[in-house]
């Protein structure tokens, strides 16, 4: 009886020994690991850069994942990542938090990338100026005749607000980069979770139109050709094309660090913009920022 | 010497069960106030009114329109299509596992539906996006198949295994004599069960089908993936929707921490934790009718 009320005693102090403690289970930043987290876009390139850096380097553990370029920067600025993946620049209001939480987002630009316009292959059209796009985007546009295609009501598929590829395609194509416009996205668009539930619904679905890295683009989709007016050339997403900037929709990708980088993040950084860090670039379809 | 550590001992017992079984009230205090407190900063810029009914729900615009009515409207049209598939369907098996089922096909019937409730919801919903989606598209001659009605289909199934197996309680609860009563009366075995088990069982039927309702309209990850989330208020079941649960989880991880992005997130989850809520209460109040019933026969 004692020995077992002992054992009860004991029980007791170590449930509410774990209980006080399970409070203080903050992440230890320091050590051997980067943690990289942000754009769904990136997260592929994240990991074919952090599975080549650590083959090279055994002793670092690098951990990328996604989430949305929004997830990124407010881990970075809640001191949760070392390197957010961001495939848009970051807003007034997200400096201004970073600032009053004492962190000092730095921004490298660590390759380019080609945001193809996407349709069933089955789909006649195959090329669109910026304005068509705009249109069809917005709502304007509602069926595929509009655009000499079939007698077809155009579905609209976007990615969520949280990602950096929807707020990139309203600023440039909807809002034709300027600030003030007031275009949005028609309120019948479907916004979609992922870029692959996208590439889903377009090989499904004759009459969608979609948008997303061209690294994304199978023989299931059609990439349409795509010119800034009616007078210019139209011009399909590769490589050459977004690199001679003759592609009209096409980002920077960033990587942002809290300070600049040190140590083990500015050894990685560095590799990531090193000829090796290039050719993963372009290995995985995005374009390299240099060769 | 024995007497005091031994009564030290059922003290420190008795608190510590007594602490455990506080700790869930309190996680639901704590976790209200802070939704309370995120999400209430957020009408110091726009008026209930203006959040409620607003018509337009684009947080990312400047200056950025944060009306939920097509939210609700969403929440609301996919949970009601999926009470109409899964209720039927779901006392109806309570029923038959209960009442005429044979003891072998009752557990075989039984554990097949405890398992439908193990599928995660992200398998239901790619499933429901791979296969239904082409489906209610093509049946219908839609334009796109990602509607409100492939997530009320999606989600009737989620719905099912609760409200089968607490109707199938409620339903094994009424007393024997009840049936026996009824077939010395003369009664045939389908008139007893629709006039007197049924009947008697109603309350907690009504629970299992609120309990059910309670877990569709939390339910997230596979309606975002079947509804297509167009923030438009339906005129159909047939068009797409983007349900509550859905804009919070979608959102979340672009909001900065503080900002009225987040503030409107919190805010619509105070309006999904009330809706549950309410939900759970009118469920709770069948359940103890239904218990009160039972004590007194």
């Amino acid at each position: 009886m004692n020995i077992k009320g002992k054992i009860y005693l004991f029980t007791a102090v170590i449930l509410t020994g774990l209980l006080l403690l399970s409070g203080c289970g903050r992440r230890n930043s320091h050590g051997n690991s980067i943690q990289i987290k942000g754009s769904d876009t990136m997260v592929n390139l994240g990991q074919a850069w952090a599975e080549l850096f650590m083959k090279m380097n055994p002793s670092v553990s690098i951990a990328v994942t996604g989430g949305g370029s929004g997830t990124g920067i407010t881990s970075l600025i809640n001191n949760t990542c070392d390197i957010a993946e961001v495939s848009r620049e970051m807003k007034g209001e997200e400096i201004q938090m970073a600032k009053s939480k004492k962190i000092d987002p730095v921004e490298i630009k660590v390759a380019l990338d080609g945001l193809a316009v996407v349709v069933n292959p089955a789909n006649p059209i195959s090329q669109l100026t910026m304005q068509q796009l705009g249109d069809i985007f917005s709502g304007k546009i509602k069926n595929w005749k509009e655009v000499g295609g079939t007698d077809e009501k155009i579905v609209i598929l976007s990615r969520e607000v949280n990602s950096g590829t929807h707020v990139y395609f309203k600023e440039h194509v909807l809002r034709k980069g300027n600030s003030k416009g007031t275009e949005e996205f028609a309120p019948e668009a479907l916004l979609m979770p992922s870029s692959q539930a996208i590439a889903d619904e377009i090989k499904q679905n004759t009459s969608a139109i979609g948008y997303y890295g061209m690294g994304y683009v199978s023989k299931n989709e059609k990439a349409l050709k795509i010119a800034i007016d009616s007078n210019s050339p139209f011009w399909l997403p590769t490589m050459e094309n977004v690199m001679n900037n003759s592609y009209p929709i096409s980002r920077p990708l960033y990587m942002y660090s809290n300070g600049t980088p040190k140590e083990m993040v500015k050894q990685f950084i560095d590799f990531v913009l090193s000829t090796e860090g290039q050719e993963i670039v372009k290995k995985l379809d995005f374009v390299p920022i240099k060769l | 010497m024995k007497y005091p550590i031994r009564k030290i001992k059922e003290y420190i017992i008795e608190k510590i069960i007594l602490l455990s079984a506080m700790t869930s009230i309190v996680i639901v205090l704590l976790i209200f106030i802070f939704l309370l407190k995120e999400g209430l900063s957020l009408f110091g810029s726009i008026s209930l009114k203006d959040f409620l009914l607003g018509r337009n729900w684009y947080p990312i615009s400047n200056p950025p329109q944060y009306g939920i009515l097509p939210l609700i409207m969403g929440s609301i049209l996919v949970t009601l299509g999926a009470a109409v598939i899964s209720i039927p369907i779901g006392i109806g098996s309570a029923l038959y596992i209960a009442e005429i089922a044979p003891r072998k096909t009752r557990e075989i019937l039984k554990t097949g539906i405890e398992l439908l409730a193990a599928i995660p919801s992200v398998v239901i919903g790619f499933i429901g996006m791979i296969t239904l989606n082409p489906l209610i598209k093509n049946l219908f001659n839609l334009s796109t198949g990602l509607t409100a009605l492939s997530g009320s289909i999606t989600l009737a199934f989620m719905a099912m295994p609760t409200i089968v197996s607490i109707a199938e309680d409620a339903i094994t609860a009424v007393p024997r004599q009840y049936r026996e009563a009824a077939i010395a009366m003369g009664a045939t075995r389908w008139q007893t069960t629709r006039r007197i088990v049924a009947h008697a069982a109603r309350p907690g039927m009504i629970a299992a089908l609120m309990l059910g309702i309670g877990r569709v309209i939390g339910e997230t990850m596979a309606v975002m993936m079947v509804t297509g989330n167009a923030a438009i208020i339906p005129h159909s079941i047939l068009q797409p929707v983007r349900t509550l649960t859905a804009t919070i989880a979608a959102e979340m991880g672009e909001t900065v921490q503080g900002g009225s992005h987040y503030a409107a997130l919190f805010a619509i989850g105070i309006v999904l934790f009330i809706i549950t809520f309410l939900i759970n209460g009118v469920a709770d109040i069948y359940l103890h009718r239904n218990q009160k019933r039972g004590t007194k026969k």
